[in-house]
């Protein structure tokens, strides 16, 4: 479970990322968070596992601060959450073994991940993942020699990997074709499912929010909008939500 | 307006830069070049066509091959010394991995432009000093000044990288050491072993002038044919200079070709 | 677990390299005699030589002004000259104009073999065949700067639009005249841009060159050297460092506006 109480979130240069957030996530959730670029999708989200500080308030994953954690705390914290992102985050010229192998470096020793010292149950796992993301005759090839469906699927092995209860994604299909989008988003739903895991997405793309989550937050100018159903989006919501904006207004007509 | 189109006339500009051509030029002392003789130049070409090739190899260790190879080998040194000394500088140069402080990347960046400013010549006479006359003086020469070279482009490499899988790695709750090992060296091995590769050139090309204030290798019997004007000698010497570097050049560039 | 399953599947490629370095380094090594514990052993030398090297002699300074702006002129003057003598050459090292593959490679030989020549060694063999001198250094310098900038103006010239090259050779202009009124205009600027740098590394480099008597204020440093007085050693450093970097900032901001 993930509670924000009254996040906000104030950049240096003074401008307002968050305002006033408060949400309690329940897990096994799936949720898309969705609005204008720059109303605060990221910041929301990277504010999760703190890669973004906030300036106010607090964030309580299950029942421990992350807000208030300590450095070693916080690497306890996030191991248990993982990060997809649109740019797919791996290391291009490294193997999609060892880029997978990445996700548990939280478990090992500073000493043993250098000598690269993973147990054998972990590579067993890190098979099985890749094989669930259908990519295990992949194991050695590099990265950069892989389609951008590909890495984005090693980027998912990775969190499954990682065996994460919570996981983010910071516009997973953003730089991805129409297609490979719609089996990104199985993938992850399958995952949501099956393995009962907490899933928060960043999405542009309205359509697929509706089509794969369960419940929608909709943020403008750093606040919470909506908060709800799917089904609940009607298009005059949807309008508030984006200002109006002109591919809306489209199919008001 | 008008003194835009004094500066803009092609006249005015003509004049200037004849004058500045003139201003650098009158009083160096040209009678030297007046008393250059063709025909000398001639014959010194001549015998420079002609390299005394007996001179390359007898197996007394001080033939042109293996006062090639020492020189090889200061370059290599150097070089390794280098690299290994450059790596704490960078960690403390590169401002993106000490995040909000700005102080010592600043303070890091302007220990490698002293460690640069020096010639390699007067590091070389520093360290013959410290280890007396031969080529280990030259190889610490090149490695010093090597550390301020490549400590600066290993730095502007690190600055430049790709900090997204650096992120990742945060995120799943790596501590900095394991960053540094799955996220940033992987990224920019092959980028500093290209580099390096590049120094090493570099340091074979310098190692070759080292010798000129008794930093061993080949420097040293080059000035001497040189200053007795035994041109077959030198002739000889240059030609194995050329050679060495063109093959590890081209060697070199086989390898960087590889780590792509 | 077998090995080939995990991340060292590719363990003896690794080996083989760390191999090789070691081999190759141990070798070095022992050729150059290097006794790193003589370095330790040995350091107070050094660290004698920088302490005296740290307090520059401050009124040496107005001696240093007569050499430094006469190393300057030697400086410009061979780049100039250097420049001058690339252009014509850099475009016979290319097949856009002479389209003769023979003439081409034949220059690029000749332009390999000059940058090859270390400079110091460049000013060796100068000032054996023309003598001791400033003329001697700025001979050097154009041989230096003549290598270094054709390869940068011939390469620069392989990457120019072509269209205006075919629409003069169409009007029955012949190799000279398209490359004076289709090539130059395209790549003046660069050129101009290439002056500056090679002014900027010659200025660096006129340290060494005075050292085999070539002139300038490489000569006082190595005068300096010779007496031992290495304050007066390190003011000169100093000077030339300050003038390199007001250079280098000069020329990047130069550059930065013809670009």
């Amino acid at each position: 479970m993930i509670i924000f109480d009254h996040v906000s979130k104030t950049y240096d240069n003074g401008v307002k990322g968050l305002i006033d957030v408060n949400l309690t996530i329940n897990d096994g959730e799936f949720i898309s968070i969705i609005g204008l670029s720059g109303a605060g999708k990221s910041t929301l989200l990277r504010a999760v596992n703190r890669l973004n500080e906030i300036t106010e308030g607090e964030i309580v994953i299950d029942g421990k601060s992350i807000t208030k954690a300590n450095k070693k705390e916080l690497r306890m914290i996030r191991r248990s959450i993982g990060l997809i992102s649109q740019q797919f985050n791996l290391v291009k010229r490294s193997t999609v073994q060892k880029n997978v192998l990445s996700g548990r470096l939280g478990y090992y020793s500073t000493f043993k991940s250098v000598l690269g010292l993973f147990s054998k149950e972990d590579y067993e796992l890190c098979n099985q993942m890749l094989e669930k993301v259908g990519l295990l005759d992949k194991l050695h090839e590099r990265c950069d020699n892989l389609s951008g469906g590909q890495q984005q699927r090693v980027s998912i092995a990775r969190t499954l990997f990682q065996q994460a209860n919570i996981i983010l994604a910071d516009e997973p299909v953003s730089s991805l074709d129409p297609v490979t989008s719609q089996e990104i988003m199985e993938e992850l739903r399958n995952i949501n499912e099956t393995m009962n895991k907490t899933i928060i997405v960043n999405i542009h793309s309205v359509e697929l929010a509706k089509q794969f989550s369960t419940r929608i937050i909709a943020l403008q100018d750093g606040k919470v909008v909506f908060d709800g159903k799917p089904e609940l989006l009607t298009n005059n919501v949807l309008t508030m939500i984006y200002k109006g904006d002109s591919f809306l207004k489209g199919s008001e007509k | 307006m008008k003194t835009k189109n004094i500066l803009t006339n092609k006249w005015v500009i003509t004049l200037l830069f004849i004058f500045l051509v003139w201003f650098c030029a009158y009083d160096i002392d040209w009678s030297k070049l007046a008393a250059f003789s063709w025909s000398g130049f001639g014959q010194t070409l001549s015998q420079l066509m002609k390299p005394d090739f007996t001179i390359f190899y007898d197996g007394s260790g001080e033939d042109i091959f293996s006062l090639m190879v020492i020189t090889v080998g200061i370059a290599f040194v150097g070089t390794t010394i280098g690299t290994i000394l450059s790596i704490p500088f960078v960690l403390f140069a590169s401002k993106n991995l000490w995040k909000g402080n700005t102080i010592i990347p600043t303070v890091g960046k302007f220990v490698l432009d002293v460690l640069r400013a020096f010639p390699e010549l007067v590091y070389a006479i520093i360290f013959i000093k410290v280890v007396g006359p031969g080529p280990f003086a030259g190889a610490l020469a090149i490695g010093v000044h090597q550390i301020g070279m490549l400590g600066k482009l290993f730095t502007e490499e690190m600055e430049l990288m790709d900090e997204v899988p650096v992120e990742a790695c945060h995120a799943v709750g790596a501590n900095g050491i394991q960053t540094m090992f799955y996220a940033r060296i992987p990224q920019l091995l092959p980028i500093y072993a290209s580099l390096v590769l590049n120094h090493f050139e570099i340091g074979v090309r310098s190692a070759s002038t080292l010798g000129l204030v008794g930093a061993g290798g080949i420097g040293a019997v080059l000035v001497f044919a040189i200053q007795a004007r035994r041109w077959g000698r030198v002739s000889m010497i240059l030609l194995t200079v050329i050679v060495t570097v063109f093959l590890l050049d081209v060697l070199t560039g086989l390898i960087r070709k590889r780590l792509r | 677990m077998k090995i080939k399953d995990t991340v060292h599947f590719q363990w003896y490629k690794s080996f083989f390299v760390v191999f090789v370095i070691l081999v190759c380094f141990l070798a070095s090594a022992s050729l150059t005699e290097a006794s790193f514990y003589e370095v330790f052993e040995n350091l107070d030398q050094a660290l004698a030589f920088l302490k005296e090297l740290s307090k520059p002699d401050f009124s040496y300074l107005p001696k240093l002004v007569d050499p430094m702006i006469k190393t300057l002129k030697m400086s410009a003057l061979g780049s100039l000259i250097g420049v001058v003598l690339a252009i014509p050459v850099s475009f016979l090292a290319t097949t856009i104009v002479t389209k003769n593959e023979i003439i081409t490679q034949f220059f690029r030989l000749v332009l390999n073999i000059v940058r090859t020549i270390p400079n110091l060694l460049l000013a060796a063999l100068l000032v054996a065949i023309l003598g001791i001198g400033d003329a001697t250094g700025v001979v050097t310098i154009a041989v230096f700067t003549f290598g270094m900038v054709s390869q940068l103006i011939y390469e620069t010239i392989e990457t120019i639009d072509l269209s205006p090259i075919e629409a003069a050779e169409s009007v029955g202009a012949n190799k000279l005249q398209t490359a004076v009124w289709a090539i130059w205009p395209q790549i003046m600027l660069n050129v101009l841009s290439y002056f500056f740098y090679a002014f900027e590394i010659n200025v660096r480099a006129s340290v060494v060159l005075g050292y085999v008597g070539a002139g300038g204020i490489g000569v006082t440093l190595s005068n300096a050297l010779g007496l031992f007085r290495y304050d007066r050693a390190s003011l000169i450093i100093i000077t030339i460092f300050i003038v390199v970097l007001i250079i280098d900032s000069l020329s990047e901001a130069i550059r930065r506006r013809i670009e």
